[in-house]
């Protein structure tokens, strides 16, 4: 059992920002837990999961984010306190039902938490979520710390409760997969509240204009309530030379900041926790008394746009202010942060030179980052049935000869796009997108469009917003392939259950939802293969490729190595046959590693040969198949 | 490294699927149960696909820190993949950073292919001692391979570490974490391989 469920108040423990917020959640008597999985979000919900059963929760992993809420929402409604996370992309998703839920309202606490990932990490973009808070007109927290990260999380159940709406709460990379000190507190007795639904009240958004205008009533109490949170704090100089006003991860990098700078006596730092809306009297008050202010944050210049509006309607009682930070150029409007670019900032505002290190250091690691450092691009890991796909459908498209491409969704096949699926991957962006822009391709016949166009997805992908462009694609008579990759997991965010592989997120067997059986129901024409029977698999997408007519869905099926390899070994022990491979010699020009591109792979430069990394190969043996002069040779192991 | 200190970065580096953020869990572990601030910043998310993989680990007695350590400012430099010690010491590194490496690459795909070049490893170590004070190699792979498999090569890593004695942690702590991270075979393999690292013989 996680961690997070220890019955140990005052205890401290190192806890990820994520493990904190689900610690949080615990101590507020949360009930009910959804997500759909999403890096940097998706360790709130798993950890939740593994103590449901113990600690009495209902957690599943939700089809996409907007019914994630609206399972939560019902929690609520119900009179259960209620937690929903998902990363930035997700809110989007979710923001539909989101923007009816603020004016609905809600019953017992429900927090709906988005992770960002400045810098995109492990994202399709860094999209900054807090703006929704705003159009919603919702309050909004920003955590700095794992501490911190419990503390809010608990207290946010109650200030949603109070105030009967929805409470927002923003984390980013470097806070939600942060690790610091946390101490515990108490976890609440079971209530064993009845869950129920009051029958003589209707939750919806009518009338509007009314509820649109408690809303915006709304604001000024929690403007009250912000005013005297432990979340909003200053450190400093009572009439600093220059106030950083900061938020999440920003604390601590503009701290650190000015003690490398020996800044202290000089600049204060105003820290918001509660970013909408904010507390503007404690904001108004800090700014009479500085001349100069820099907003450190992540992403966009959401602190920095909203204070400058307060300063506005404040104009005649602080002064005139000099601002500095994303608009003023001395922050970047991209990336993450770092104490470094605080510094960079501050340096440039105060004239203060700073020297990370000397000159001749700087040179020697400057020369050696241009000339050793071979670039890490991403692929697919040893034994990856998707590597076997792209081969297969690259071989394909190649032999159709008809300038075909991909379009492309999110996923761990998303890496397709670069050097692990031969660059076959055009153009993609939101899930379930490479199926609805396939779906609008295969309608240009009648301007002359003739390029096959093949879908690339997931099956976590397919379930979460592939469905509905195949629909569409159907329904619309559109001409395309589309391929679902199979691997019976949602790998890219660490292999959460789907509906189509027999068990939730509590760990129970459930009927899997037949993915061949719901596209043909659409009227799609299926085909099943194993992408690492090559040859069969290249067979079946030309037959798909050469069908003019309608949807066509080729599904690519085997379990992704990575969870395979937790149960059983792969079948294999793979070793080139150092007499056949003729090397450079062999007209395949290196296919293998060149072309092929496994990790498992090397080229042996001394004997100009294929050779096998023993320490990387998972025996899945498909180089084999694709060697033309049968070098590379695979045994079974018994 | 000065005894008084009280304030240590120390940074684990490797590729996706070496085992780099467990390992930093432990170690933040163990300097959390002896009353340290302890702060782990790590990137992960698409990292186990053959990406280079970072964590910053940060030790104060005296407060928590931010979780990525400024330029210039690792103190000690573990390093699971010897590119990797190259690569986080050209933005980390210092005149005064320790460097303990693992000995045997993992090539990228791009090298794999042909389109880029994988430096020697004489060239390497000429470049690592040029950027630290010191550099450990270590050839925790190898040895890892010979207990059964490579990924314990992360554990003979940290043997290494608590070996060279920079951090004001013993052996005997580490080995309290591990038994509470793990049970039965896991957690023997787990120490016999921490005693490999431990026994290491370091070439300098």
């Amino acid at each position: 059992m996680s961690i997070i469920a220890l019955d140990a108040p005052g205890k401290e423990l190192l806890l990820m920002g994520n493990e904190a917020i689900a610690r949080g959640a615990l101590e507020a008597g949360v009930k009910v837990c959804t997500a759909y999985p999403g890096t940097p979000s998706t360790d709130i919900i798993e950890n939740l999961a593994s103590v449901a059963k113990p600690m009495g929760l209902y957690v599943e992993w939700s089809i996409n984010e907007k019914v994630a809420l609206e399972v939560a929402s019902a929690a609520s409604f119900s009179g259960l306190r209620a937690l929903c996370a998902m990363k930035q992309n997700g809110l989007n998703v979710a923001s539909d039902y989101l923007l009816s839920l603020n004016l609905i309202g809600i019953e017992a606490g429900l927090l709906l938490v988005t992770c960002d990932d400045p810098s995109a990490h492990s994202s399709s973009t860094e999209q900054d979520s807090r703006p929704f808070a705003k159009l919603a007109d919702l309050p909004l927290l920003e955590p700095s710390t794992s501490q911190e990260a419990k503390e809010m999380t608990k207290w946010a159940f109650a200030l949603s409760e109070e105030m009967g709406i929805v409470c927002l709460m923003r984390g980013v990379t470097r806070t939600s997969h942060a690790r610091g000190n946390v101490t515990l507190g108490p976890l609440p007795s079971p209530d064993g509240r009845k869950a129920w639904f009051d029958k003589t009240r209707q939750r919806n958004t009518h009338p509007v204009y009314q509820k649109h205008d408690q809303l915006h009533r709304n604001l000024i109490r929690l403007e009250e309530i912000f005013a005297a949170s432990p979340f909003n704090q200053y450190i400093g100089p009572e009439r600093p030379k220059a106030l950083i006003i900061t938020c999440g991860s920003g604390w601590l990098y503009s701290q650190e900041a000015l003690e490398l700078l020996g800044l202290e006596d000089a600049v204060g730092v105003l820290k918001i926790g509660t970013t909408w809306p904010l507390p503007t009297t404690m904001i108004i008050e800090k700014l009479e008394k500085t001349p100069k202010v820099l907003f450190v944050e992540e992403v966009d210049s959401f602190l920095e746009g909203n204070v400058k509006e307060l300063a506005a309607d404040f104009s005649g009682q602080i002064g005139p202010k000099t601002f500095f930070g994303k608009r003023s150029q001395h922050i970047p409007f991209f990336g993450e942060m770092n104490a470094d670019r605080v510094i960079d900032a501050l340096g440039k505002i105060f004239q203060v030179r700073y020297q990370a290190r000397s000159p001749r250091y700087e040179a020697q690691a400057a020369e050696v980052a241009e000339k050793m450092l071979p670039s890490r691009a991403l692929g697919f890991c040893p034994g990856c049935p998707h590597r076997a796909s792209y081969w297969s459908i690259k071989n394909a498209l190649q032999l159709d000869n008809r300038q075909g491409f991909a379009t492309y969704d999110i996923g761990c096949y998303a890496l397709g796009r670069g050097p692990a699926g031969y660059y076959l991957l055009k153009t993609g962006g939101a899930m379930g997108t490479g199926t609805g822009l396939a779906s609008g391709f295969g309608k240009l016949a009648s301007f002359g469009f003739d390029q096959p166009v093949v879908a690339m997805c997931g099956d976590s992908t397919f379930f979460h917003a592939a469905m509905p462009p195949l629909v569409n694609a159907c329904y619309n008579k559109s001409n395309l392939v589309m391929v679902i990759l199979d691997n019976s997991t949602t790998a890219m965010t660490g292999f959460q259950p789907h509906p189509g592989v027999g068990r939730n997120a509590m760990g129970e067997e459930v009927a899997p939802v037949d993915i061949e059986a719901v596209c043909r129901s659409f009227g799609a024409k299926v085909s099943v293969t194993d992408p690492f029977d090559l040859e069969g698999t290249k067979q079946k997408m030309l037959q798909a490729l050469e069908d003019p007519v309608g949807a066509k869905v080729v599904i690519m099926r085997r379990q992704c190595q990575m969870l395979k390899g937790k149960e059983e070994k792969l079948p294999y022990q793979v070793r080139v046959n150092p007499e056949i491979c003729i090397g450079d010699d062999c007209g395949c020009d290196r296919l293998c590693t060149r072309v092929f591109k496994c990790p498992g792979l090397m080229w042996d430069k001394k004997l100009a040969q294929a050779r096998i990394d023993e320490v990387i190969c998972v025996g899945c043996g498909v180089c084999a198949d694709i060697c033309p002069e049968k070098a590379i040779i695979k045994e079974e192991i018994r | 490294m000065n005894p008084e200190k009280n304030f240590y970065n120390l940074i684990i580096t490797g590729v996706g699927g070496q085992g780099n953020v467990l390992s930093s869990q432990l170690i933040g572990q163990a300097f959390v149960h002896k009353g340290y601030f302890t702060t782990i910043g790590e990137t992960y998310g698409a990292s186990q696909r053959g990406g280079s993989v970072m964590s910053h680990i940060r030790i104060s007695s005296k407060k928590q820190q931010s979780p990525l350590i400024p330029k210039g400012k690792a103190d000690i430099i573990v390093a699971l993949e010897p590119v990797e010690a190259l690569r986080v010491l050209t933005h980390y590194g210092n005149p005064e950073t320790v460097v303990i490496v693992n000995t045997r690459p993992i090539y990228p795909v791009d090298v794999i292919s042909g389109k880029e070049a994988y430096p020697e490893f004489a060239e390497i170590e000429k470049s690592l001692e040029t950027l630290s004070r010191k550099v450990y190699y270590v050839s925790a792979t190898d040895q890892a391979m010979e207990m059964g498999s490579p990924i314990l090569g992360n554990m003979i890593m940290i043997g290494a570490l608590l070996q060279v004695n920079l951090l004001p942690l013993s052996m005997e702590e580490f080995r309290q974490t591990l038994s509470k991270n793990f049970n039965g075979k896991r957690l023997e393999t787990n120490l016999q391989a921490l005693e490999q690292g431990k026994k290491m013989e370091f070439h300098i």
